[in-house]
């Protein structure tokens, strides 16, 4: 384990990304705070957008790739042990990412403190913030169980504390749509598992982003047997999710009630079908399962991290199509009746992100990479070396 | 080695701040203000609602100083639905307004308990604990709360409102308060209609009590049991 130099042209180039993505994030807090959400795309129709997709999507990503650690810890996979560090840190950062968007966007960011001093325990929102919080307390001593010896002993323990309070921290992410009988295209008790397999996805595709661009900066090996074994792994958590996402479509068009948002997103609703189709499926899914398991692909580096990047697209496409698209369709008031009102009901609403609400949502991703990128300089988070013999494949690879 | 110092400190310091939400305890629930002898219901005649009047979302507007646009981002406290059934082509008319619900969804998912229902039933935002986190939006099976999108100017003393929160209808708690009747219920009945009859669903013997036990009422979205306070005659 060893810190990067953290001063090559790649790193500043990196840094000086994150640090203009976050300036411009809080240029855009500023115009909402000053102006109102006024200036956003955002409405009383379509409330939560582009900022919840991408906060969302960061916070599933956050205690996805903590199974990293997970595998070498809580269930003694040797081979990931030296990936485990980078790992631990990650999860951090990805949260206070998505959190940052959060607590950015909401209407009176200024009363941040009120969140965090009155609770309704019966709000899932606010059984999360414990969660979120209890999440970096955890993530915390576990990640200096890993990374100061003389403690070392207890990284088992702490592993298996992170794992449950992960899974329980993403069934409350899932929890936050899966409790909102309002809303048709939600109330499905399959969101919270659904979402636990999304998150380990979306976290593993920014894990292997992360070790391939990290050894690619600092010129440190990167054995293809790695890759190749990481790539496979995160090809299964594709399938698995995938196959969650077809069961929650199946069972809600089992319900007649639901069969006309499900035709919505599936078949008729313009972006959001698009969306699903071409960007989750096809694109997040499908071709990422092709690279990352044909022979001539899985193990080329370019390939791999090709299907990766594009897992994070998918998923991204995914919430916006779970987020976004479950408000454009209409609340059912009368079911057979049709509907028309001043307040839009009956119709299909539009929603148009506008340019605050983007750079709020990338700033989540910007904190991330900057928290990133100090992290691998000032503590030892990456191995020297993730040379195929430099890593133990014990418990049977292969 | 100082350069990790520096850093580790840091991060702790940082570490504490997203700690900190649970270390603190919470407060009591919201203190009793109402009392809970009655629970103040609204009863729709949607036989005596017509078509293309108004006169309730004026009033509403009026009394509660809102702007009274209909661009997606104004907030609409109550607003008139035109129905037509896709089988038959009966056509209907009707107002929708926060249906202060006994199991209110919004109050349910509030994090801060800025949603809350008082004990006379009627379900209000406390403007001083919304963070404006729009999850009772997302919650509301009837649409019927707004969020404030934009600055506000020249508010009425007794409606506080304020950008950045959610609102809905009150009831015209003020109003109540005073022992008058929602603003809503006045226009329709200066209208001639009296289409809309307020009072105490908990009072055997009043009106509203009355005329629900003789003619009957229904709920909208009665399947979800929430146990509307506002119900309506002729769905």
């Amino acid at each position: 384990m060893r810190e990067i130099e953290g001063r090559s042209r790649g790193w500043w180039a990196l840094f000086a990304l994150a640090a203009a993505l976050l300036l411009a994030m809080l240029a855009a807090w500023h115009a909402m705070e000053s102006r109102g959400h006024v200036i956003t795309g955002m409405t009383n129709q379509v409330v939560w957008g582009l900022p919840h997709v991408f906060a969302v999507f960061l916070i599933l990503a956050a205690s996805g790739v903590l199974n990293v650690a997970s595998v070498a810890s809580a269930f003694g996979k040797r081979f990931y042990k030296p990936l485990a560090p980078l790992s631990g840190w990650l999860a951090i950062v990805l949260l206070a990412g998505g959190l940052a968007v959060l607590g950015l966007d909401l209407g009176r960011s200024d009363r941040l403190v009120v969140a965090m001093t009155h609770y309704n325990f019966k709000s899932i929102f606010a059984w999360n913030m414990f969660l979120y919080s209890g999440f970096f307390a955890i993530v915390g001593v576990y990640l200096w169980t890993m990374l100061d010896r003389t403690v070392g002993g207890y990284a088992t323990s702490a592993g298996r504390v992170a794992f449950v309070w992960r899974l329980v921290l993403t069934t409350g992410t899932g929890s936050i749509f899966g409790f909102l009988v309002a809303r048709e295209a939600y109330a499905s008790a399959l969101l919270a598992p659904t979402f636990i397999v999304l998150s380990i996805a979306y976290g593993m595709a920014i894990y292997l982003l992360v070790i391939i661009g990290a050894c690619a900066g600092t010129g440190r090996p990167l054995g293809a047997g790695v890759i190749e074994r990481i790539g496979r792994l995160l090809g299964w958590l594709v399938l698995a999710a995938l196959y969650f996402v077809a069961v929650f479509h199946l069972t809600n068009l089992y319900l007649a009630k639901q069969i006309g948002v499900e035709r919505f997103l599936l078949v008729d609703g313009g972006v959001y079908t698009w969306l699903f189709w071409v960007g989750q499926v096809l694109l997040g899914s499908v071709v990422p399962l092709v690279l990352l398991w044909a022979p001539g692909t899985r193990v080329n580096r370019a390939a791999v991290s090709l299907a990766a990047l594009l897992v994070v697209l998918g998923g991204l496409a995914q919430m916006y199509v779970t987020i976004v698209g479950a408000q454009a369709w209409p609340l059912d008031l009368f079911p057979g009746y049709e509907m028309r009102s001043s307040f839009f009901d009956g119709v299909v609403h539009p929603y148009a992100p506008s340019l605050p609400e983007a750079a709020l949502a990338a700033g989540g991703f910007a904190l991330a990479l900057l928290g990133t990128l100090l992290g691998v300089k000032f503590l030892r988070l990456l191995p020297a070396s993730l040379a195929d013999e430099a890593l133990d494949p014990g418990d049977g690879a292969r | 080695m100082n350069g990790r110092r520096a850093f580790l400190g840091a991060a702790a310091a940082l570490g504490g701040v997203a700690v900190a939400p649970g270390v603190f305890l919470f407060e009591p629930a919201q203190a009793e203000g109402a009392t809970s002898k009655v629970r103040w219901g609204m009863l729709v005649d949607t036989t005596r609602c017509v078509e293309g009047c108004t006169a309730c979302v004026t009033a509403c507007n009026r009394e509660n100083g809102l702007s009274g646009g209909t661009r997606p981002t104004d907030a609409q406290w109550i607003r008139k639905l035109e129905l037509r059934e896709k089988a038959t082509g009966r056509t209907l008319s009707l107002p929708v307004m926060c249906q202060h619900c006994a199991e209110p969804p919004c109050v349910d998912v509030c994090p801060t308990g800025a949603s809350f229902k008082r004990a006379d039933g009627i379900v209000l935002v406390d403007r001083h604990l919304c963070i404006g986190c729009r999850y009772c939006m997302m919650a509301c099976p009837y649409k019927a709360r707004s969020f404030v999108h934009q600055p506000l100017s020249e508010q009425k003393p007794d409606v506080p409102r304020g950008q950045g929160c959610v609102e809905s209808c009150t009831l015209c708690v003020q109003r109540v308060d005073r022992g008058e009747r929602p603003a809503c219920v006045e226009a329709c009945k200066a209208e001639g209609r009296d289409a809309l009859l307020f009072g105490d669903l908990k009072d055997p013997q009043s009106a509203i009590s009355r005329r629900m036990r003789e003619a009957g009422a229904k709920q909208i979205r009665a399947d979800l049991a929430l146990d509307t306070g506002v119900r309506y005659q002729g769905i």
